[in-house]
Parts: C-alpha cells; structure tokens; sequence
C-alpha cells in the first residue's frame, strides 16, 4: 500500500527525518512514535505530499507520490491534522462537504447522491450528525476534531494519517475513535499511520510500531518488540517498567515518576495491632503486594493488612462481602486491604524480625494443624474448604522484582512445610507427614524502596531469611497452638 | 451578530439572500438615480430608461433624459462596478489569506494601484497596443506587485503571518507608497486639487468611457474567483489543509492574488483609492448569510454595488452642490466595522 523507502527530509538545510524505511500493509495500522522533536510530524508531511523528500522515494500502491495530481492524492490519502484555528466560521456540514472536493469534477461541480451519502455517513460514524448545522467556532476541543475526522473520512481515502487524533479527547471518545477506526480498516480496507505520544494507546491498536529518534529509526515491528523498557527509557529519557495489559497480549508502558523515591519507611513489629478480634497493619504507605487472601488477593498495592479471627464454625455464603463490610466497619478501606481468616487464637500470633546487611523483613504467622493436610495424598479426601489455619505474612524492606515476589512465595511455603516436618505434624486422615493444611494463606509485601532485590531463592540474601523466618515462626506459633489446645 | 441558529436557517434558504440583496441593489440603483441637485420622479425616470430603450422618446423633457442617462446612469454603473469589484477582491483576499482584515485598501493594493494610476497619468505612459487600456492595465500590474511584495515582507518578517503582521504591513506600504505620490505630485506641481481629490476617489464625471475600462477586468476577474469559490472555502483553513483535501494550492493562490490584483488594480484606474469596501461587505455578507464562499462571492458583489451606489449619492448630496470624495465616506463606515472585526477576532484567540 505504501512505501517508504530511504526517505529523508526536512525545513530549509536542516534535515529532521533521515533515511527512514518502512511499508505498510493494506488495512494495517501502523504507529509513529518518538519524543517531541524526533520528526514524526515531519515524516507525516514528507506522505501526505507537502513536504518534497531530499532524498530517497515514497510510493503509494506502486506509483510515486510526485506521479499524483493534489486531486488524485486526495483520494488515497486523507490527513487528520493537529488542531488549527481558522478564521471563519463554516458549518459542521460545510466542513465535512469539503471532504468531497476531490471526487468532485467540473468547474461547478454538482452535488450527487455519491456526495451526500458519504458526507451523512461520515457524520454518523464520527456523532457529529447532531451538530449538523452548528458552527465549528461554537464546538469544544474534542468536538471539533470528530468533525475534522468526519472531513477526512467524507474524502473516503485508502490511506488515512493520523497527527495524534486522540488530542483533546476524553476518554470514552479515545476509545471510540480508536475502535472506529480498527473498525473501518475491516469494513472500509482503510490503511492507517498515525502519530501517537501515548504509547499504551498505540500498544492497543496498532498492528506494527515505528519508533523514532532524532529523525532516525530505533525500531519497526510489533507493539511487543518495540516497547521495551530498555527502548522506550533511552529514547524517552524516563524510569518506566513495561507490564502486560490485562486481557489482551500487548506491553503496557507505566511511567516511574521521581517523587516519593527517597523516602523511606520501614514496617516493623510496633506496627502490628493485636486485639481478640484480630492483628492489624496499617502501614505508612502502599505496600505492593502479592497474596492468597479473602479480600485484596493476587497482585496489587495495598495499606492495611488484617488477620481476623473467625468462629471454628463460621460458614458465610459470601465470605468476601462479609469481609468487606468488617473491614469498612473497622474504619480500613477494603479496596486498600489485605484480608485473611482464621480460626486460630489470634492473640498466638508469633512476629518476628530479620535483618541482614541493608535488606531487613518481618514476619508474621498464626497457625493452627487441626486439618493438616498430605497434598500428595489430598486427591482422597472430600471435605469443604473451612477457614484458614496457617496464615503467613512477609513483609520485605526493600524493592522487589516480580521474580523475586513469586521466589518468595515459593521460599515460604517450602519453609512452612519443613516446619511441618519439624513438629511431625500428620494429617489426621492417611497419617501421613502433613504438607500444610487445607486452606493456608499467604501474603508477600514489599515497600518497593531502598535496596533492590532481583532473586528470592533460598540461597539468596531474603530468601535466607524467609527461609529462618518462616520456619521459626511457624514452629512457634504452632507451638503456641498446642499449648492452647492442651491447657483447655 | 446574528444567533447561529438565525444565520444557518438563512443559510439553508440561500435565494433569501440573493432575493434581499437584489432589492437592496435595485432600491439603490433607483435612489441614485431620482435623488440629487435635481430630483428625477420615479415615473420618470422609468419613462426615459423606457424610450431609451424602445425609441419612443417623444414627450419627455430632454434636461431630465440628459441628467439621467448621460450623467447619473453612467456614473451609478461605475460606482456599482468599482463596489462590485472591490468587494469581490476582499472577499476573496479575506479567505486566501485566512484574515477577516484584509482587503484592497488595507493590504496597501489600493496605494500601489495609484501609484501606477499616477504615473500612467501624469507622465502620460501610453503602452503599445493597449491605447487607453494603459491606464488600468499598469495599475493592476503595480497592484499585483505591490501585493507580492506586502506578503513577502509579512512572510519574512513572521513565517506564521499572523493577521495583524499582515495588515501593519499592509499599513507601512500604503503610507510609503502614499508618500511616493505625494512626492510626484509635489514634482509635477500643477492640478494638485484633482488628484487630491481623485486619491480619496472619486466616480463623478468619468463616463461611459471609464465604464468600457474597468468592465472587462471585472468580469475576468470575477468569474475567475468565483470558479475557485470551493478552494477558498478549502483554503480557509489552511494551505496545508486544502492540500490535503486536494487542492493545487500554489496554482489556486496565484490564480485568486492575480484576480484580485486584477480587479483592485482596474477598480483605482478609473475611481482612485476607495477604502474599506473589500471589508466591510464580505464582513455584512458571512455574518448574514455565513462563509461559504460560493455564497460569499457573488452576493459580495451584488452587496459591493449597492453599498458604493448609496456611498457615492450621500457623497454628492450631503453638501450639495459641494461634491465630497466617496473615500470619505467609506471611511466613515469602514474605519468602526475594521475597529470591530479586530475586536471580535482579539476575544476569540484569547477565548
């Protein structure tokens, strides 16, 4: 469709776009994108035919662009331009007529059905039907560029360029541009190259990206390849992490900003509060965390932290609501708290802390063994989930790599079952050496400041201590169960 | 300002406009025509513009048929032409450039239009071939150049040509370019009064002959513009936008700057500097009947005419029979309505 082969250009001596190369496919979109000042808006004039190349050739289906006439170009390719002012006011309908200039032929040109249906169907595509008779001057930032879109679609191009379209849209209208355009790119065979700046926008709907550095190519290919962190930190200049999107297989781009990166708070063993009814943790700020709980489960950041006794009989259709209201009632926000039950006298509760050289981590249990469980031997059993009996928490002073949260739930759960092992601990039912019990919990929080952590093995320096931690503390707390147990 | 709704309904209704500004031409045309030194009733005046015509000028009264059809029709046709042509050239200057301000008087064409009028004049300059075309036909080659020059400079001065650069401009070239003239006339010494006088511009006691000068231009020229009416709409936003739409902007520019030099440069051939025009009408016509061009056009020109016929009657009656220049009361008009464009456009940039 088109072609871009050795381009360079620029303004006067200055050359801003230099020996660029890429094609686009049929119904392909295909992002531009590059820090301010990398020629991206340059590249699109040198395509849209304003600008004249210093070298090198741009062909659109076979032909050269210099071998079109402004009409016949304006039929290919129809530009969506950043906002301009203008200095009178034309309808909404006016504006997106001249859309249909190029199909218009003779001196006084007529206006033919072709015309009008292109024009109506523009406008419904884009919602600005219902502004129909309105002035431009009169219509908000966001408004006036579906207009400007409607315009460019009237032109029913094969090629559409995009100078950042998402400008000045919220949110809702983002999305729907977007989908519209994906969608025309199927029903239409529209072809697409657009500017963008938000590049987890272009991760979403661009089948290939460009990207741009002082006018010259860092790296074409799929949103994947390209939006590395190590790529997008050297061209942009940022701290960022790359994350996967949540449903579909595309790199999100977060942004690391500088602030808050200095200070440091530490969780210690002051901050736990220990009542009948349950231990609590608020910490001084979100801690980012990974875990199997009844409420703020899985990845996430959270503040409050909260261990809650339950009856031995509790049973609640919907546990996680019942959790929600105890929590909200307790004055925590249950959208910021990790939430777990036990049956277990909480007051048992054994919490330690482990330090070594920079790196220090608390850690917290209760355990009870009354439904130990052989998970070798599980597959037999047919019981009904009850509450948890060994919760385990651990909380780390210093900064986590995702690798490192999963090594640690790892490490932990290997210590809790050497524990197990210690106290010769059986499951009651095959009488065997119990692994856990049926419904253990455990959570890994991390203040993601201070010193880095890449590996939580068990011969690594935090991994070392979770192991001591977690054997120690279970052993205790188990202990402590016993006792209890034994004295009533 | 008219509402937005008000102006898109009378939008939709396009013959409105033209069928209101017919009249006004028409009420115009007669006013001029029966109003003056000596008042011409409405009958008769038909009755003479009838024998005229069909030959049956039996019983008029031949003081009456002379003032009618050798002194006020002639010089009302001019007044219409010079306001059509004037309009025309604003209006179509006002959408190339993207600047409400911009017209003939205020772009310094007009100045240099008089320059060349001047000079054909009082050097009596005679082309080979063009007779008595000389005059209108340097006139318009020193408005082109003139033009050329003012936009070159704003350009130089500001890549973005903002509005305002344009017109201050446009205001050092006239005031140069006025200073030239002064300086030939103050040479030549004699008529002083005259071509004071025809500076602030003038139709009186031009003739038919003067008519035969500017017409050709002004149909040239008018039918050029209004053939590019649908790239000015494009143009109105932008070169780049109008390339993109598919417009040959550097053809269509040049076209519609040589039509319009044309029909300012053939307008101060035959009546001088006639300011304001050029803005005020398109100015009345978009805010009346919005931007299309292709409405902006010709209802400029019928609108023009009008406007310059009831201009040039308050010019000769106001201080009968003291003839004021017809400058001067364009200017009256002229100079509040550029005051208030440039108002209106300072709130909209900052709004």
């Amino acid at each position: 469709m088109l072609n871009v082969q050795d381009a360079s250009g620029g303004y006067g001596e200055q050359t801003v776009v230099k020996n660029v190369s890429f094609g686009v496919e049929q119904q392909e979109i295909l992002g531009i994108l590059g820090p301010n000042g990398s020629g991206k808006t340059t590249l699109m004039k040198m395509i849209s035919g304003i600008l004249p190349l210093k070298e090198g050739t741009i062909t659109i289906r076979d032909r050269d662009l210099s071998a079109y006439s402004s009409k016949q170009l304006a039929k290919e390719i129809a530009v969506l331009p950043q906002l301009h002012s203008h200095a009178f006011d034309y309808t909404v309908r006016e504006t997106v007529s001249m859309g249909r200039y190029p199909h218009q032929k003779g001196m006084f040109a007529p206006w033919t059905k072709k015309d009008e249906a292109a024009v109506v169907e523009a406008m419904n595509q884009t919602g600005v039907t219902e502004f129909e008779h309105q002035s431009i001057q009169d219509l908000s930032g966001g408004e006036r560029q579906r207009v400007f879109l409607a315009q460019a679609l009237a032109q029913e191009p094969k090629l559409l360029l995009l100078d950042e379209p998402t400008n000045h849209l919220d949110l809702s209208y983002q999305k729907q541009l977007l989908d519209l355009l994906k969608e025309w790119t199927t029903t239409h065979e529209l072809t697409v190259v657009s500017i963008f700046h938000d590049l987890n926008i272009a991760s979403l709907y661009c089948d290939r990206l460009l990207l741009l550095q002082a006018g010259e190519t860092v790296r074409l290919s799929s949103p994947g390849e390209v939006l590395k962190k190590d790529i997008v930190e050297k061209v942009y200049q940022a701290r960022v992490e790359a994350q996967v999107h949540p449903e579909l297989p595309k790199p999100q781009i977060t942004l690391l900003p500088e602030h808050g990166q200095n200070s440091r708070s530490i969780i210690t063993k002051d901050l736990f509060q220990i009542s009948g009814k349950h231990i609590a943790l608020t910490a001084p700020q979100s801690l980012k965390t990974i875990s199997s709980a009844v409420i703020g489960a899985g990845l996430g950041w959270h503040r409050h932290f909260v261990n809650r006794h339950v009856p031995m009989d509790y049973e609640c259709a919907d546990s996680y609501e019942e959790m929600c209201r105890y929590v909200d009632k307790n004055g925590w926000n249950a959208a910021s708290t990790v939430g777990m039950m036990t049956a277990v006298m909480v007051e048992d509760v054994v919490i330690r802390e482990y330090q070594q050289e920079e790196l220090s981590i608390v850690v917290a249990v209760t355990a009870g063994v009354g439904n130990a469980v052989d998970v070798s031997l599980a597959h037999k059993r047919q019981e009904k989930q009850t509450a948890g009996t060994i919760n385990s928490w651990i909380f780390v002073n210093g900064k986590l790599s995702d690798e490192a949260f999963i090594q640690a739930m790892m490490t932990a759960t290997e210590a809790k079952v050497k524990a197990l092992q210690q106290l010769n601990v059986k499951d009651p039912v095959t009488q065997t050496l119990a692994t856990g019990t049926s419904t253990d919990s455990l959570l890994v929080a991390a203040v993601q400041k201070g010193s880095y952590v890449q590996y939580a093995g068990p011969i690594t320096l935090l991994g070392k201590m979770i192991g001591k931690g977690v054997v120690e503390c279970t052993v205790k707390a188990i202990e402590n169960y016993r006792k209890r147990k034994n004295g009533s | 300002m008219l509402k937005p709704s008000t102006r898109t309904s009378l939008a939709n209704k396009g013959w409105i406009g033209y069928l209101l500004s017919s009249i006004f031409l028409m009420v115009a045309f007669c006013l001029a025509i029966t109003i003056g030194s000596v008042q011409v009733p409405l009958k008769e005046m038909l009755q003479i513009f009838w024998g005229s015509l069909f030959g049956t000028h039996g019983e008029l009264d031949q003081t009456l048929k002379t003032i009618v059809v050798d002194i006020r029709f002639p010089r009302v046709v001019l007044a219409g032409l010079v306001g059509a042509s004037l309009a025309i050239a604003g209006a179509s200057f006002q959408g190339l450039l993207k600047n409400p301000l911009a017209d003939p008087y205020t772009l310094g064409v007009s100045s240099g239009a008089s320059v060349g009028a001047v000079m054909t004049i009082f050097f009596g300059l005679t082309l080979p071939g063009l007779g008595s075309f000389t005059l209108p036909v340097v006139s318009i080659l020193a408005a082109l150049v003139t033009l050329f020059l003012v936009l070159g400079f704003a350009r130089f001065v500001e890549r973005s040509m903002k509005m305002e650069t344009i017109i201050l401009t446009g205001i050092i070239f006239s005031s140069f370019l006025g200073s030239i003239l002064s300086l030939m006339i103050a040479l030549t010494g004699e008529e002083l009064r005259q071509i004071i006088n025809w500076l602030l511009g003038s139709v009186s006691m031009r003739g038919w002959e003067y008519i035969r000068l500017i017409a050709p231009f002004f149909i040239i020229g008018s039918f050029l513009l209004m053939w590019n009416a649908r790239e000015l709409n494009a143009m109105a936003f932008g070169e780049e936008r109008a390339q993109h739409l598919g417009v040959n902007v550097r053809l269509r520019k040049y076209v519609v700057l040589a039509s319009g030099s044309l029909l300012t440069g053939a307008a101060v051939a035959v009546s001088g500097t006639i300011g304001f025009v050029g803005l005020v009408v398109p100015h009345m016509v978009r805010m009346a009947w919005g931007s299309d061009h292709r409405h902006v056009l010709p209802l400029s020109i019928i609108n023009g005419a009008s406007l310059l016929i009831i201009c040039d009657l308050a010019a000769r009656t106001i201080i009968s029979p003291t003839e004021l220049p017809i400058g001067v009361i364009t200017a009256l008009i002229g100079a509040p309505v550029f005051g208030m464009i440039l108002i209106k456009k300072r709130r909209e940039s900052r709004g």
